[in-house]
Protein backbone atom coordinates (compact mmCIF):
# COMPACT_ATOMS: atom_id res chain seq x y z
CA UNK A 1 0.00 0.00 0.00
CA UNK A 2 2.62 2.44 1.03
CA UNK A 3 4.79 1.99 -2.00
CA UNK A 4 1.87 2.15 -4.30
CA UNK A 5 1.04 5.50 -2.84
CA UNK A 6 4.61 6.59 -3.16
CA UNK A 7 4.34 6.02 -6.86
CA UNK A 8 1.16 7.97 -6.82
CA UNK A 9 2.86 10.82 -5.02
CA UNK A 10 5.71 10.82 -7.47
CA UNK A 11 3.16 10.75 -10.22
CA UNK A 12 1.41 13.68 -8.64
CA UNK A 13 4.65 15.58 -8.32
CA UNK A 14 4.83 15.30 -12.06
CA UNK A 15 1.12 15.84 -12.44
CA UNK A 16 1.16 12.44 -13.98
CA UNK A 17 -2.47 12.06 -13.20
CA UNK A 18 -3.33 15.43 -14.61
CA UNK A 19 -5.54 16.49 -11.73
CA UNK A 20 -5.24 20.22 -12.20
CA UNK A 21 -6.24 20.45 -15.80
CA UNK A 22 -8.99 18.97 -17.85
CA UNK A 23 -6.41 16.64 -19.29
CA UNK A 24 -6.40 13.00 -18.45
CA UNK A 25 -8.26 13.36 -15.17
CA UNK A 26 -10.08 10.13 -15.76
CA UNK A 27 -6.78 8.33 -16.09
CA UNK A 28 -5.58 9.20 -12.61
CA UNK A 29 -4.75 6.19 -10.51
CA UNK A 30 -1.96 4.97 -8.28
CA UNK A 31 0.44 2.46 -9.75
CA UNK A 32 0.38 -1.22 -9.05
CA UNK A 33 3.11 -2.32 -11.38
CA UNK A 34 6.16 -1.17 -9.47
CA UNK A 35 9.03 -3.46 -10.20
CA UNK A 36 11.43 -1.85 -7.80
CA UNK A 37 12.46 -4.59 -5.43
CA UNK A 38 15.59 -5.04 -7.46
CA UNK A 39 17.93 -5.60 -4.58
CA UNK A 40 17.51 -6.33 -0.97
CA UNK A 41 17.83 -3.32 1.28
CA UNK A 42 19.76 -3.49 4.51
CA UNK A 43 17.89 -3.94 7.77
CA UNK A 44 19.74 -3.75 11.07
CA UNK A 45 19.06 -6.02 14.00
CA UNK A 46 18.52 -4.25 17.28
CA UNK A 47 16.52 -1.40 15.76
CA UNK A 48 12.75 -1.05 15.79
CA UNK A 49 10.84 -0.17 12.65
CA UNK A 50 7.54 1.38 11.64
CA UNK A 51 5.33 0.27 8.79
CA UNK A 52 5.90 3.72 7.34
CA UNK A 53 9.66 3.01 7.04
CA UNK A 54 11.23 4.87 9.95
CA UNK A 55 13.64 3.27 12.43
CA UNK A 56 14.32 4.01 16.09
CA UNK A 57 17.20 2.97 18.29
CA UNK A 58 16.98 3.52 22.03
CA UNK A 59 20.10 3.79 24.19
CA UNK A 60 20.72 5.47 27.53
CA UNK A 61 17.22 6.93 27.63
CA UNK A 62 17.53 8.65 24.24
CA UNK A 63 15.85 7.42 21.06
CA UNK A 64 17.52 8.12 17.72
CA UNK A 65 15.20 8.23 14.68
CA UNK A 66 15.82 8.01 10.95
CA UNK A 67 14.43 6.50 7.75
CA UNK A 68 15.29 3.01 6.57
CA UNK A 69 17.56 1.91 3.76
CA UNK A 70 14.48 0.59 1.99
CA UNK A 71 12.87 4.04 2.21
CA UNK A 72 15.90 5.95 0.94
CA UNK A 73 16.28 3.47 -1.91
CA UNK A 74 12.73 4.05 -3.06
CA UNK A 75 12.89 7.81 -2.67
CA UNK A 76 16.10 8.29 -4.62
CA UNK A 77 18.59 11.07 -3.93
CA UNK A 78 17.45 13.14 -0.98
CA UNK A 79 17.96 16.83 -1.79
CA UNK A 80 16.47 18.53 1.26
CA UNK A 81 15.57 17.54 4.80
CA UNK A 82 13.21 19.55 6.98
CA UNK A 83 13.65 18.90 10.70
CA UNK A 84 11.95 20.27 13.81
CA UNK A 85 13.65 22.56 16.33
CA UNK A 86 15.10 20.97 19.46
CA UNK A 87 12.49 21.24 22.21
CA UNK A 88 9.63 20.37 19.88
CA UNK A 89 7.23 17.68 21.04
CA UNK A 90 6.69 14.77 18.65
CA UNK A 91 3.97 12.13 18.76
CA UNK A 92 4.11 8.51 17.72
CA UNK A 93 2.71 8.13 14.22
CA UNK A 94 2.65 11.86 13.52
CA UNK A 95 4.83 13.71 11.04
CA UNK A 96 7.85 15.55 12.45
CA UNK A 97 9.60 16.50 9.22
CA UNK A 98 9.98 16.01 5.51
CA UNK A 99 12.45 14.56 3.10
CA UNK A 100 12.51 15.85 -0.45
CA UNK A 101 13.82 13.88 -3.40
CA UNK A 102 14.10 15.23 -6.93
CA UNK A 103 10.46 14.57 -7.64
CA UNK A 104 8.65 13.86 -4.39
CA UNK A 105 8.00 15.26 -0.94
CA UNK A 106 7.47 12.75 1.85
CA UNK A 107 6.44 13.19 5.45
CA UNK A 108 8.53 11.44 8.08
CA UNK A 109 6.60 10.12 11.08
CA UNK A 110 8.00 9.73 14.56
CA UNK A 111 7.98 6.12 15.78
CA UNK A 112 7.64 7.34 19.37
CA UNK A 113 6.36 10.28 21.43
CA UNK A 114 8.58 12.65 23.33
CA UNK A 115 10.69 15.79 23.18
CA UNK A 116 13.27 16.42 20.48
CA UNK A 117 16.63 16.90 22.23
CA UNK A 118 18.87 17.07 19.19
CA UNK A 119 18.58 17.19 15.40
CA UNK A 120 21.18 16.13 12.85
CA UNK A 121 22.35 19.51 11.64
CA UNK A 122 24.68 17.86 9.10
CA UNK A 123 21.62 17.04 7.01
CA UNK A 124 21.01 20.68 6.15
CA UNK A 125 24.34 20.80 4.30
CA UNK A 126 24.52 17.16 3.25
CA UNK A 127 21.02 15.70 2.88
CA UNK A 128 22.54 12.84 0.87
CA UNK A 129 23.77 11.29 4.15
CA UNK A 130 20.30 9.78 4.31
CA UNK A 131 21.11 7.84 1.15
CA UNK A 132 24.69 6.91 1.94
CA UNK A 133 24.26 6.10 5.63
CA UNK A 134 20.59 5.82 6.57
CA UNK A 135 21.22 4.08 9.91
CA UNK A 136 24.34 5.98 11.02
CA UNK A 137 25.34 9.41 9.71
CA UNK A 138 21.90 9.99 8.22
CA UNK A 139 19.99 9.89 11.51
CA UNK A 140 17.41 12.67 11.78
CA UNK A 141 16.35 13.43 15.36
CA UNK A 142 17.06 12.33 18.93
CA UNK A 143 14.05 12.14 21.21
CA UNK A 144 13.64 11.87 24.98
CA UNK A 145 10.74 9.38 25.06
CA UNK A 146 7.67 10.33 27.09
CA UNK A 147 6.10 6.84 26.87
CA UNK A 148 9.04 4.44 26.93
CA UNK A 149 6.87 1.39 26.22
CA UNK A 150 5.85 2.69 22.79
CA UNK A 151 8.84 1.26 20.95
CA UNK A 152 7.99 -2.26 22.13
CA UNK A 153 5.02 -2.52 19.78
CA UNK A 154 7.08 -1.55 16.70
CA UNK A 155 8.37 -4.08 14.18
CA UNK A 156 11.62 -5.93 14.76
CA UNK A 157 14.07 -6.48 11.92
CA UNK A 158 12.51 -9.74 10.77
CA UNK A 159 8.97 -8.40 10.76
CA UNK A 160 10.03 -5.21 9.01
CA UNK A 161 11.83 -7.18 6.31
CA UNK A 162 8.68 -9.20 5.73
CA UNK A 163 6.65 -6.00 5.61
CA UNK A 164 8.92 -4.59 2.89
CA UNK A 165 8.73 -7.79 0.88
CA UNK A 166 4.96 -7.75 1.06
CA UNK A 167 4.82 -4.14 -0.07
CA UNK A 168 7.17 -4.75 -2.97
CA UNK A 169 5.12 -7.73 -4.03
CA UNK A 170 2.16 -5.48 -4.71
CA UNK B 1 -1.31 6.73 6.12
CA UNK B 2 0.75 9.86 6.33
CA UNK B 3 3.88 7.78 6.58
CA UNK B 4 7.12 8.25 4.81
CA UNK B 5 6.34 6.45 1.62
CA UNK B 6 2.65 6.22 2.30
CA UNK B 7 1.71 9.81 2.39
CA UNK B 8 0.08 10.36 -0.97
CA UNK B 9 2.54 13.14 -0.25
CA UNK B 10 1.97 16.76 0.54
CA UNK B 11 2.02 17.27 -3.18
CA UNK B 12 -0.83 14.98 -3.82
CA UNK B 13 -2.82 16.55 -1.05
CA UNK B 14 -2.23 20.00 -2.36
CA UNK B 15 -2.87 19.14 -5.94
CA UNK B 16 -5.93 17.08 -5.30
CA UNK B 17 -9.07 17.34 -3.27
CA UNK B 18 -9.04 14.83 -0.38
CA UNK B 19 -12.15 13.12 -1.65
CA UNK B 20 -10.39 12.58 -4.92
CA UNK B 21 -7.38 10.92 -3.28
CA UNK B 22 -9.65 8.44 -1.55
CA UNK B 23 -11.54 7.85 -4.73
CA UNK B 24 -8.34 7.20 -6.65
CA UNK B 25 -7.09 4.63 -4.18
CA UNK B 26 -10.38 2.78 -4.49
CA UNK B 27 -10.50 2.95 -8.25
CA UNK B 28 -6.88 1.92 -8.69
CA UNK B 29 -7.40 -1.70 -9.53
CA UNK B 30 -9.95 -1.02 -12.22
CA UNK B 31 -7.92 1.83 -13.67
CA UNK B 32 -4.77 -0.27 -13.76
CA UNK B 33 -6.41 -2.77 -16.06
CA UNK B 34 -7.51 0.01 -18.38
CA UNK B 35 -4.11 1.61 -18.77
CA UNK B 36 -2.85 1.62 -22.32
CA UNK B 37 0.56 0.19 -23.14
CA UNK B 38 2.96 1.44 -25.77
CA UNK B 39 4.75 -0.92 -28.14
CA UNK B 40 7.75 -0.64 -25.79
CA UNK B 41 5.95 -1.67 -22.59
CA UNK B 42 7.61 -5.09 -22.23
CA UNK B 43 10.95 -3.56 -23.22
CA UNK B 44 10.61 -1.01 -20.39
CA UNK B 45 9.77 -3.65 -17.82
CA UNK B 46 12.68 -5.82 -18.99
CA UNK B 47 14.99 -2.83 -18.53
CA UNK B 48 13.84 -2.12 -14.99
CA UNK B 49 11.31 0.56 -15.84
CA UNK B 50 9.16 1.63 -12.89
CA UNK B 51 5.80 1.86 -14.58
CA UNK B 52 3.29 4.47 -13.41
CA UNK B 53 -0.02 5.68 -14.80
CA UNK B 54 0.32 8.77 -16.94
CA UNK B 55 -2.58 10.22 -18.90
CA UNK B 56 -4.18 6.82 -19.26
CA UNK B 57 -0.94 5.05 -20.19
CA UNK B 58 1.41 2.88 -18.19
CA UNK B 59 4.73 4.67 -18.64
CA UNK B 60 8.20 4.40 -17.09
CA UNK B 61 8.85 7.16 -14.58
CA UNK B 62 12.45 5.96 -14.34
CA UNK B 63 14.59 2.89 -14.99
CA UNK B 64 17.43 1.56 -12.82
CA UNK B 65 19.28 4.88 -13.03
CA UNK B 66 18.06 7.50 -10.59
CA UNK B 67 16.17 10.51 -11.91
CA UNK B 68 19.20 12.60 -10.96
CA UNK B 69 21.65 10.42 -12.92
CA UNK B 70 19.28 10.09 -15.90
CA UNK B 71 18.85 13.85 -16.16
CA UNK B 72 22.56 14.55 -16.00
CA UNK B 73 23.35 11.75 -18.46
CA UNK B 74 20.92 13.11 -21.02
CA UNK B 75 22.82 16.40 -21.11
CA UNK B 76 26.26 14.77 -20.91
CA UNK B 77 25.60 11.91 -23.35
CA UNK B 78 22.05 11.21 -24.35
CA UNK B 79 18.66 9.89 -23.38
CA UNK B 80 16.15 7.76 -25.23
CA UNK B 81 12.51 8.35 -24.30
CA UNK B 82 9.37 6.47 -25.20
CA UNK B 83 6.90 9.22 -25.97
CA UNK B 84 4.51 7.00 -27.88
CA UNK B 85 1.72 8.03 -25.54
CA UNK B 86 1.68 11.35 -27.36
CA UNK B 87 -0.63 11.60 -30.33
CA UNK B 88 0.76 12.08 -33.84
CA UNK B 89 -1.67 13.39 -36.39
CA UNK B 90 -1.61 14.33 -40.07
CA UNK B 91 -3.93 16.89 -41.61
CA UNK B 92 -4.15 16.60 -45.35
CA UNK B 93 -6.00 18.44 -48.08
CA UNK B 94 -6.03 21.59 -50.11
CA UNK B 95 -7.05 23.67 -47.09
CA UNK B 96 -5.04 21.94 -44.37
CA UNK B 97 -3.11 25.12 -43.60
CA UNK B 98 -5.99 27.62 -43.41
CA UNK B 99 -7.91 25.09 -41.34
CA UNK B 100 -5.11 24.61 -38.82
CA UNK B 101 -4.50 28.34 -38.69
CA UNK B 102 -8.08 28.83 -37.53
CA UNK B 103 -7.19 26.85 -34.40
CA UNK B 104 -3.58 27.78 -33.57
CA UNK B 105 -1.50 30.92 -33.13
CA UNK B 106 1.31 29.99 -35.53
CA UNK B 107 1.89 31.37 -38.99
CA UNK B 108 1.81 27.90 -40.52
CA UNK B 109 1.64 29.21 -44.08
CA UNK B 110 4.96 30.99 -43.65
CA UNK B 111 6.80 27.83 -42.60
CA UNK B 112 9.11 26.43 -45.23
CA UNK B 113 8.18 22.92 -46.36
CA UNK B 114 9.71 20.43 -43.96
CA UNK B 115 9.96 22.78 -41.00
CA UNK B 116 7.90 23.15 -37.87
CA UNK B 117 7.26 25.23 -34.79
CA UNK B 118 5.84 25.05 -31.30
CA UNK B 119 2.31 26.35 -31.21
CA UNK B 120 -0.77 26.58 -29.03
CA UNK B 121 -4.36 25.53 -29.70
CA UNK B 122 -6.55 28.24 -28.23
CA UNK B 123 -10.16 28.40 -27.08
CA UNK B 124 -12.56 31.26 -27.74
CA UNK B 125 -11.39 33.01 -24.55
CA UNK B 126 -7.78 32.93 -25.72
CA UNK B 127 -6.86 30.20 -23.22
CA UNK B 128 -4.67 27.26 -24.15
CA UNK B 129 -6.35 23.97 -25.06
CA UNK B 130 -2.96 22.36 -25.63
CA UNK B 131 0.52 23.05 -26.88
CA UNK B 132 1.76 21.18 -29.91
CA UNK B 133 4.64 20.95 -32.34
CA UNK B 134 3.32 21.40 -35.88
CA UNK B 135 5.26 20.69 -39.06
CA UNK B 136 4.42 21.84 -42.54
CA UNK B 137 5.39 18.80 -44.58
CA UNK B 138 3.94 20.35 -47.75
CA UNK B 139 1.26 22.94 -48.48
CA UNK B 140 -1.27 20.11 -48.29
CA UNK B 141 0.11 18.06 -45.42
CA UNK B 142 0.60 19.10 -41.80
CA UNK B 143 2.08 16.73 -39.23
CA UNK B 144 1.55 17.54 -35.58
CA UNK B 145 2.00 15.95 -32.19
CA UNK B 146 -0.30 16.72 -29.25
CA UNK B 147 -0.09 15.78 -25.58
CA UNK B 148 -1.29 12.38 -24.45
CA UNK B 149 -3.38 13.85 -21.67
CA UNK B 150 -5.11 16.18 -24.10
CA UNK B 151 -5.66 13.67 -26.89
CA UNK B 152 -9.39 13.12 -26.49
CA UNK B 153 -10.11 16.78 -25.92
CA UNK B 154 -7.89 17.91 -28.79
CA UNK B 155 -9.25 15.39 -31.26
CA UNK B 156 -12.85 16.28 -30.37
CA UNK B 157 -12.01 19.97 -30.80
CA UNK B 158 -10.26 19.46 -34.13
CA UNK B 159 -12.98 17.13 -35.42
CA UNK B 160 -15.78 19.50 -34.53
CA UNK B 161 -14.11 22.40 -36.30
CA UNK B 162 -13.05 20.23 -39.23
CA UNK B 163 -16.64 19.14 -39.87
CA UNK B 164 -17.86 22.72 -39.83
CA UNK B 165 -14.95 23.80 -42.02
CA UNK B 166 -15.60 21.09 -44.61
CA UNK B 167 -19.35 21.84 -44.62
CA UNK B 168 -18.48 25.31 -45.79
CA UNK B 169 -16.57 23.82 -48.70
CA UNK B 170 -13.17 23.34 -47.09
CA UNK B 171 -10.96 20.40 -47.99
CA UNK B 172 -9.18 18.83 -45.04
CA UNK B 173 -9.12 15.34 -43.56
CA UNK B 174 -7.05 13.76 -40.85
CA UNK B 175 -5.18 10.60 -40.08
CA UNK B 176 -4.29 9.68 -36.50
CA UNK B 177 -0.98 7.87 -36.52
CA UNK B 178 -1.91 5.10 -34.10
CA UNK B 179 0.06 2.69 -36.29
CA UNK B 180 3.24 4.53 -35.32
CA UNK B 181 5.26 4.98 -32.13
CA UNK B 182 7.16 8.08 -31.13
CA UNK B 183 10.65 7.93 -29.64
CA UNK B 184 12.66 10.95 -28.52
CA UNK B 185 16.44 10.77 -28.77
CA UNK B 186 17.99 13.73 -26.98
CA UNK B 187 21.42 14.97 -25.99
CA UNK B 188 24.85 15.53 -27.56
CA UNK B 189 25.12 11.91 -28.76
CA UNK B 190 21.69 11.96 -30.41
CA UNK B 191 22.91 13.05 -33.85
CA UNK B 192 26.13 10.99 -33.96
CA UNK B 193 24.22 7.90 -32.83
CA UNK B 194 21.34 8.34 -35.23
CA UNK B 195 23.76 9.07 -38.09
CA UNK B 196 25.03 5.50 -37.75
CA UNK B 197 21.52 4.27 -38.56
CA UNK B 198 20.68 6.38 -41.61
CA UNK B 199 22.24 7.45 -44.92
CA UNK B 200 20.58 10.85 -44.73
CA UNK B 201 23.09 13.60 -43.85
CA UNK B 202 21.83 14.80 -40.47
CA UNK B 203 24.31 17.69 -40.39
CA UNK B 204 22.07 19.41 -42.96
CA UNK B 205 19.00 18.97 -40.83
CA UNK B 206 18.50 21.77 -38.31
CA UNK B 207 16.29 22.42 -35.30
CA UNK B 208 12.59 22.08 -36.25
CA UNK B 209 13.38 20.43 -39.60
CA UNK B 210 11.32 17.43 -40.63
CA UNK B 211 12.05 14.59 -43.05
CA UNK B 212 10.54 11.31 -44.14
CA UNK B 213 13.56 9.05 -44.02
CA UNK B 214 14.76 5.52 -43.65
CA UNK B 215 16.29 4.73 -40.27
CA UNK B 216 17.72 1.25 -39.76
CA UNK B 217 15.49 0.13 -42.61
CA UNK B 218 12.30 1.56 -41.16
CA UNK B 219 10.24 4.29 -42.78
CA UNK B 220 10.30 7.13 -40.23
CA UNK B 221 9.11 10.69 -39.72
CA UNK B 222 12.11 12.46 -38.28
CA UNK B 223 11.84 15.87 -36.60
CA UNK B 224 14.87 17.61 -35.13
CA UNK B 225 13.12 18.67 -31.96
CA UNK B 226 12.42 17.50 -28.44
CA UNK B 227 11.50 18.83 -25.06
CA UNK B 228 14.72 18.74 -23.08
CA UNK B 229 16.58 21.83 -24.31
CA UNK B 230 19.18 19.55 -25.89
CA UNK B 231 19.79 18.89 -29.54
CA UNK B 232 17.90 15.79 -30.58
CA UNK B 233 15.16 14.15 -32.55
CA UNK B 234 11.67 12.82 -32.31
CA UNK B 235 11.32 9.70 -34.41
CA UNK B 236 7.95 8.42 -35.49
CA UNK B 237 8.50 4.78 -36.38
CA UNK B 238 6.06 2.02 -37.41
CA UNK B 239 5.05 0.41 -34.12
CA UNK B 240 6.19 -3.05 -35.20
CA UNK B 241 9.74 -1.63 -35.52
CA UNK B 242 9.77 0.46 -32.37
CA UNK B 243 11.51 -2.02 -30.08
CA UNK B 244 14.14 -2.85 -32.70
CA UNK B 245 14.85 0.83 -33.28
CA UNK B 246 15.21 1.45 -29.53
CA UNK B 247 17.62 -1.49 -29.28
CA UNK B 248 19.63 -0.28 -32.28
CA UNK B 249 19.97 3.23 -30.85
CA UNK B 250 21.12 1.98 -27.45
CA UNK B 251 23.55 -0.44 -29.06
CA UNK B 252 25.04 2.09 -31.49
CA UNK B 253 25.67 4.52 -28.64
CA UNK B 254 27.69 1.81 -26.87
CA UNK B 255 25.59 2.21 -23.77
CA UNK B 256 26.07 5.95 -23.42
CA UNK B 257 22.55 6.83 -24.52
CA UNK B 258 20.40 5.51 -21.67
CA UNK B 259 16.73 4.74 -21.46
CA UNK B 260 15.28 7.77 -19.69
CA UNK B 261 11.88 8.00 -18.03
CA UNK B 262 9.25 10.63 -17.47
CA UNK B 263 10.85 11.74 -14.19
CA UNK B 264 14.04 12.90 -15.87
CA UNK B 265 12.04 14.22 -18.81
CA UNK B 266 10.19 16.50 -16.41
CA UNK B 267 13.45 17.72 -14.83
CA UNK B 268 14.94 18.33 -18.26
CA UNK B 269 12.01 20.33 -19.59
CA UNK B 270 11.85 22.36 -16.39
CA UNK B 271 15.58 23.15 -16.62
CA UNK B 272 14.94 24.16 -20.25
CA UNK B 273 12.12 26.48 -19.14
CA UNK B 274 9.50 24.61 -21.16
CA UNK B 275 5.85 24.45 -20.13
CA UNK B 276 4.15 21.24 -19.10
CA UNK B 277 0.54 21.45 -20.19
CA UNK B 278 -1.75 20.92 -17.20
CA UNK B 279 0.82 22.50 -14.88
CA UNK B 280 2.24 25.60 -16.50
CA UNK B 281 -0.42 26.12 -19.10
CA UNK B 282 -4.12 25.55 -18.78
CA UNK B 283 -7.49 26.41 -20.28
CA UNK B 284 -7.56 29.80 -18.59
CA UNK B 285 -3.97 30.79 -19.39
CA UNK B 286 -3.29 32.63 -22.64
CA UNK B 287 -0.12 32.18 -24.71
CA UNK B 288 0.76 35.78 -23.88
CA UNK B 289 0.60 35.14 -20.15
CA UNK B 290 2.58 31.93 -20.66
CA UNK B 291 5.41 33.86 -22.31
CA UNK B 292 4.73 32.36 -25.71
CA UNK B 293 3.97 35.59 -27.58
CA UNK B 294 6.97 34.79 -29.77
CA UNK B 295 5.01 31.82 -31.11
CA UNK B 296 2.24 34.06 -32.44
CA UNK B 297 3.17 34.65 -36.06
CA UNK B 298 3.66 38.26 -37.14
CA UNK B 299 0.89 37.96 -39.68
CA UNK B 300 -1.35 36.37 -37.06
CA UNK B 301 -0.70 39.29 -34.73
CA UNK B 302 -2.10 41.69 -37.30
CA UNK B 303 -4.80 39.50 -38.83
CA UNK B 304 -5.95 37.33 -35.93
CA UNK B 305 -8.27 34.69 -37.31
CA UNK B 306 -7.75 32.08 -34.57
CA UNK B 307 -9.98 31.29 -31.60
CA UNK B 308 -9.74 33.92 -28.88
CA UNK B 309 -7.69 36.23 -31.08
CA UNK B 310 -9.55 39.28 -29.75
CA UNK B 311 -8.45 38.52 -26.18
CA UNK B 312 -4.91 37.61 -27.16
CA UNK B 313 -4.33 40.60 -29.45
CA UNK B 314 -5.67 42.93 -26.77
CA UNK B 315 -3.26 41.40 -24.25
CA UNK B 316 -0.41 41.90 -26.68
CA UNK B 317 -1.34 45.59 -26.88
CA UNK B 318 -1.97 46.22 -23.20
CA UNK B 319 0.25 43.63 -21.60
CA UNK B 320 -1.03 40.66 -19.61
CA UNK B 321 -2.01 40.95 -15.94
CA UNK B 322 -0.01 37.88 -14.99
CA UNK B 323 3.13 36.39 -16.46
CA UNK B 324 4.99 33.12 -16.32
CA UNK B 325 8.42 33.46 -14.76
CA UNK B 326 11.30 31.25 -13.75
CA UNK B 327 12.57 31.31 -10.19
CA UNK B 328 15.42 30.02 -8.12
CA UNK B 329 14.22 29.28 -4.59
CA UNK B 330 15.85 28.56 -1.24
CA UNK B 331 14.78 25.95 1.30
CA UNK B 332 12.91 22.86 0.21
CA UNK B 333 12.03 22.56 -3.49
CA UNK B 334 8.89 24.62 -4.15
CA UNK B 335 6.42 22.30 -5.84
CA UNK B 336 3.37 23.27 -7.87
CA UNK B 337 0.72 25.27 -6.00
CA UNK B 338 3.26 26.78 -3.58
CA UNK B 339 2.12 30.34 -2.92
CA UNK B 340 4.26 33.31 -3.88
CA UNK B 341 4.09 36.40 -1.65
CA UNK B 342 5.71 39.81 -1.77
CA UNK B 343 7.96 41.02 1.07
CA UNK B 344 4.91 42.79 2.51
CA UNK B 345 3.03 39.50 2.60
CA UNK B 346 0.69 40.16 -0.33
CA UNK B 347 -0.13 37.12 -2.46
CA UNK B 348 1.33 37.65 -5.94
CA UNK B 349 0.93 34.27 -7.56
CA UNK B 350 1.83 30.62 -7.37
CA UNK B 351 4.32 28.04 -8.51
CA UNK B 352 3.13 25.77 -11.33
CA UNK B 353 6.18 23.49 -11.62
CA UNK B 354 9.16 23.17 -9.37
CA UNK B 355 11.81 20.84 -8.16
CA UNK B 356 15.46 20.27 -7.56
CA UNK B 357 17.53 20.78 -10.68
CA UNK B 358 19.81 17.77 -11.14
CA UNK B 359 22.14 19.78 -13.39
CA UNK B 360 22.28 23.02 -11.41
CA UNK B 361 22.02 21.37 -7.98
CA UNK B 362 19.58 23.99 -6.78
CA UNK B 363 15.84 24.49 -6.61
CA UNK B 364 14.21 25.82 -9.73
CA UNK B 365 10.58 26.59 -10.36
CA UNK B 366 8.24 28.30 -12.74
CA UNK B 367 4.98 29.96 -11.94
CA UNK B 368 2.75 32.94 -12.52
CA UNK B 369 3.15 36.34 -10.87
CA UNK B 370 1.45 39.67 -11.24
CA UNK B 371 2.93 41.80 -14.00
CA UNK B 372 5.51 44.10 -12.51
CA UNK B 373 6.92 41.30 -10.37
CA UNK B 374 8.16 39.42 -13.41
CA UNK B 375 11.50 41.03 -14.18
CA UNK B 376 14.69 39.02 -13.67
CA UNK B 377 16.18 39.79 -10.27
CA UNK B 378 12.82 40.56 -8.60
CA UNK B 379 12.82 39.07 -5.12
CA UNK B 380 9.85 37.68 -3.23
CA UNK B 381 8.99 34.72 -1.03
CA UNK B 382 7.69 31.25 -1.70
CA UNK B 383 5.65 29.50 0.99
CA UNK B 384 6.38 25.82 1.55
CA UNK B 385 4.51 24.04 4.36
CA UNK B 386 3.76 27.32 6.07
CA UNK B 387 7.29 28.71 6.00
CA UNK B 388 8.55 31.46 3.73
CA UNK B 389 11.74 31.10 1.72
CA UNK B 390 13.55 33.47 -0.63
CA UNK B 391 12.75 33.31 -4.34
CA UNK B 392 14.30 35.36 -7.12
CA UNK B 393 13.03 35.70 -10.67
CA UNK B 394 15.53 34.10 -13.03
CA UNK B 395 15.66 34.14 -16.81
CA UNK B 396 14.74 30.90 -18.50
CA UNK B 397 16.04 28.56 -19.73
CA UNK B 398 17.77 27.76 -16.45
CA UNK B 399 20.20 25.54 -18.36
CA UNK B 400 21.33 26.89 -21.77
CA UNK B 401 19.59 25.20 -24.68
CA UNK B 402 21.68 23.47 -27.34
CA UNK B 403 19.37 23.36 -30.34
CA UNK B 404 21.19 22.63 -33.59
CA UNK B 405 20.86 25.71 -35.75
CA UNK B 406 22.68 26.87 -38.89
CA UNK B 407 25.85 28.69 -37.84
Amino acid sequence: MALRLWASSAANALKLSGTAGACGASAAAPAFALSISRFFSTVHDGLKYTQSHEWVKTADGVATVGITDHAQDHLGEVVFVELPEPGTTVSAGASFGNVESVKATSDVNSPISGEVVEVNSKLSETPGLINTSPYEDGWMIKVKPSSPGEADVLLDAAKYTKHCEEEDAH
Amino acid sequence: MRGLLACASTLARRATAPARVRHLAGAAEAAEAELKKTALYDFHVAHGGKMVPFAGWSMPIQYRDSIMDSTVNCRANGGLFDVAHMCGLSLRGRDAIPFLESLVIADVAALRDGTGTLTVFTNDKGGAIDDSVVTKVTDHHIYLVVNAGCRDKDLAHIEEHMEAFNKKGGDVKWHIHDERSLLALQGPLAAPTLQLLTKEDLSKMYFSDFKLIDINGYSCFLTRTGYTGEDGFEISVPSENAVDLAKAILEKSEGKVRLTGLGARDSLRLEAGLCLYGNDMEQHITPVEAGLSWAIGKRRKSEGGFLGADVILKQLQEGPKIRRVGMITQGPPARSHSELVSSSGESIGEVTSGGFSPCLKKNIAMGYVKSGMHKAGTEFKVVVRGKSYDAVVTKMPFVPTKYYRPS
